[in-house]
């Protein structure tokens, strides 16, 4: 008997705007031009954020930092089409997801200088600590959207990893779960090309990320991680689909980690400068500010504007960061479990 | 009161939880239709069906990772492990996310699963299956680790592992799944964790044992002027529970079937050592498994610390 095709899928990529600035309109999402603006805004911010970030931690004042740098828009895009009472589970590097969602800038910076303070979610947002350890919030995500479908709440889960993180057990696991329960829950990966030093080809064999999701029935989509409408327009429509009822999807932000891995890398010792060069050709910023200018959205003295305001709101998270007090030893006891063990109690006393 | 075993008392706490909580959820391989391979989730199905008790792919990190997003999330999930052998690709998410998730978000956010395993030796199983590496999770700070021995307090323990807004990893002994029957009322009641019980009393020596060999040693101690402590919970221990016992008999035996290194009796000797050093009057004396892999079953019962080896332990201690 001759063999058949019994199962074959295709792979889209979503892309809207081109790094001239020029969106197709039939894919536009319908976003009003304040509502660019206000995406321009949080493109600003978030770059001072992540500069100052930088320049703090070469300073001695804030601890190991992993830069957002040249991901803003798979982030903000993503990020402005959840809702505050969705979950999202971060890994380490989406100070953009949670900055666009409401966390406060000096809450960020206390983390990132080794303050636990700073990582307790405020109530009115479902952002979950920062995950550490690669791809393992993706199960998480699955147990969100497993308890959001128990109780038949309209809500979705959201997680983000990297290209690294699709190497690891648990995204198959997660991807696994998601597939047969039929979560509601958003895979987002941003694949930014290079995990530390391995680059993207050489984490898997597969043509591209998007497509691993087709094995465990559902679909991934590839966009252009730059073109912050094309992640805000596909994520927007995962989460109508996860709310629906209609189950997960995994969408592949293809992206470039402009930055070294956190600032105790150094990437110039695993590849070359001409990469990151035509990568600033596609920078997420300039094609949006672009847009902008063509439709008469952008001016020199809004611009100003934004980057004044975003330089006061940042110098004012540093500043409340900076001021808080020592965190008081008995810290590390309290959260351990909820009431605290006998021996908990004595090694608290005996400090 | 009906006579139990075991798998009746902790299938009988799950079926009064369940009934009691909407947000108790099972999760985990084959505890559904089949009930579990020891059967201990039978008939949890038919009476709360497939979005209470749900059977999972067979992936162990996968049941305990989303059991943690479940519970972060408000429900109650009892996971199921089918064999302790086989919670090592769970561990990253048992050590790095369930233990640290009230730590890590400052109290925001807790973790209240249970993890279920079954432990240890005594069936004749393959390899892997025979597993004793509670110590592993004692290690951990925030976690609770839990042993019943008996079916009484197997099912009390485990409501109260439910209702403990901490995550708790749950062992319950193949061995003693179907070994020991005794009364244990229906309905609500709860034996607490943290807390060990006398299983006997005694006056010249302490016996500190849990699980399947809290068994091996009333048998080896029967008509002994012997104090037998049931650990119950191994983290955290009753200190103040071995320390009374301690201090009336003076001389202290731990059995465990794990290997002796690193083992909880290490840390159980440590403590007495620390805190009654001058009430001891013999050396602390542990009866273990060896610092070997786990044989399969040809040499299983020589593995595991034997009556003998406990009674020769005895009359050691007494020779002080």
């Amino acid at each position: 008997m001759p063999e058949k095709i019994i199962e074959s899928f295709n792979v889209k990529r979503l892309d809207i705007l081109d790094e001239q600035g020029n969106a197709d309109a039939s894919l536009m999402p319908s976003l009003a031009g304040d509502d660019i603006k206000k995406i321009y805004e949080q493109f600003i911010l978030l770059r001072t954020f992540d500069a100052r970030a930088l320049n703090l931690q070469r300073e001695g004042r804030l601890g190991t930092y992993a830069s957002v740098l040249g991901q803003e828009a798979s982030q903000i895009g993503s990020a402005r089409a959840f809702e505050k009472s969705d979950w999202i589970f971060p890994s380490f590097r989406e100070m953009g997801v949670s900055i666009t969602m409401g966390y406060p800038m000096d809450m960020l910076f206390q983390y990132w200088s080794g303050d636990e303070r700073g990582i307790r979610t405020p109530d009115d947002l479902n952002i979950f600590p920062v995950c550490v350890p690669v791809g393992t919030q993706i199960l998480h995500a699955a147990g969100a959207g497993m308890a959001i479908k128990y109780r038949k709440e309209r809500k979705a889960a959201g997680v983000y990893f990297g290209d690294g993180g699709t190497s690891e057990g648990d995204f198959h696991e997660g991807f696994n779960m998601a597939g047969v329960f039929k979560l509601p829950v958003v895979f987002i990966c941003q694949n930014n090309q290079w995990a530390i030093s391995v680059p993207r080809e050489k984490q898997t064999a597969s043509k591209t990320l998007a497509q691993k999701a087709f094995a465990y029935g559902f679909e991934g989509i590839q966009v252009d991680g730059n073109d912050i409408f094309a992640v805000y327009r596909a994520t927007k429509d995962a989460l109508d689909r996860a709310r629906n009822g209609e189950g997960p999807t995994f969408i592949e932000c293809f992206t470039f980690r402009m930055s070294d891995h956190t600032t105790a890398d150094d990437s110039s010792r695993y590849r070359n400068t001409e990469e990151v060069e035509d990568w600033k050709q596609k920078d997420p910023l300039l094609r949006l500010k672009r847009f902008m200018e063509k439709q008469g959205l952008w001016t020199a003295e809004f611009h100003k504007q934004t980057e004044d305001r975003a330089m006061k709101l940042v110098d004012e998270a540093v500043k409340k960061a900076e001021s808080v007090t020592h965190p008081d030893p008995k810290d590390m006891f309290i959260y351990t479990y909820e009431k605290p063990t006998p021996r908990l109690i004595k090694e608290m006393t005996d400090l | 009161m009906p006579r139990l075993n075991m798998v009746q008392a902790i299938n009988m706490a799950l079926k009064e939880e369940m009934q009691r909580d909407e947000d108790v959820v099972i999760i985990g391989e084959d505890v559904g239709k089949d009930g579990g391979v020891f059967r201990v989730t039978e008939g949890l199905l038919s009476l709360y069906g497939h979005e209470r008790v749900i059977d999972t792919p067979l992936a162990e990190s996968a049941i305990v990772g989303t059991a943690i997003g479940m519970g972060v999330c408000g429900l109650r999930p009892v996971a199921e492990i089918q064999f302790m052998g086989f919670i090592y690709p769970a561990i990253d998410q048992i050590f790095s996310h369930a233990a640290r998730i009230r730590c890590r978000s400052r109290g925001r956010f807790s973790c209240p699963i249970v993890v279920r395993t079954p432990y240890g030796a005594g069936i004749k199983a393959p390899e892997l299956h025979s597993e004793s590496t509670e110590a592993l999770f004692c290690h951990m700070p925030g976690l609770k680790v839990v042993v019943p021995s008996t079916p009484y307090n197997a099912k009390g323990l485990l409501i109260s592992a439910i209702r403990d807004p901490d995550p708790v990893i749950f062992l319950e002994s193949t061995r003693l799944y179907r070994l020991v029957k005794e009364e244990v009322p229906e309905g609500e009641y709860s034996v607490p964790l943290g807390k060990a019980r006398v299983a006997q009393e005694g006056g010249g020596v302490t016996v500190i044992a849990w699980g399947s060999m809290l068994h091996r040693v009333l048998q080896a101690v029967s008509g002994l002027d012997v104090e037998v402590v049931d650990l119950m919970t191994l983290s955290p221990f009753d200190e103040v529970t071995v320390a009374a016992s301690v201090r009336k008999t003076g001389r202290v035996i731990i059995v465990h079937e794990a290997p002796k290194t690193c083992g909880f009796g290490a840390e159980l000797s440590a403590t007495i050592a620390e805190d009654l050093m001058l009430h001891l009057k013999a050396p602390i004396i542990r009866v273990t498994g060896y610092d070997s892999v786990m044989p399969l079953p040809k040499l299983e019962d020589t593995y595991i610390p034997t009556v003998e080896r406990i009674k020769k332990a005895v009359e050691e201690v007494l020779r002080y």
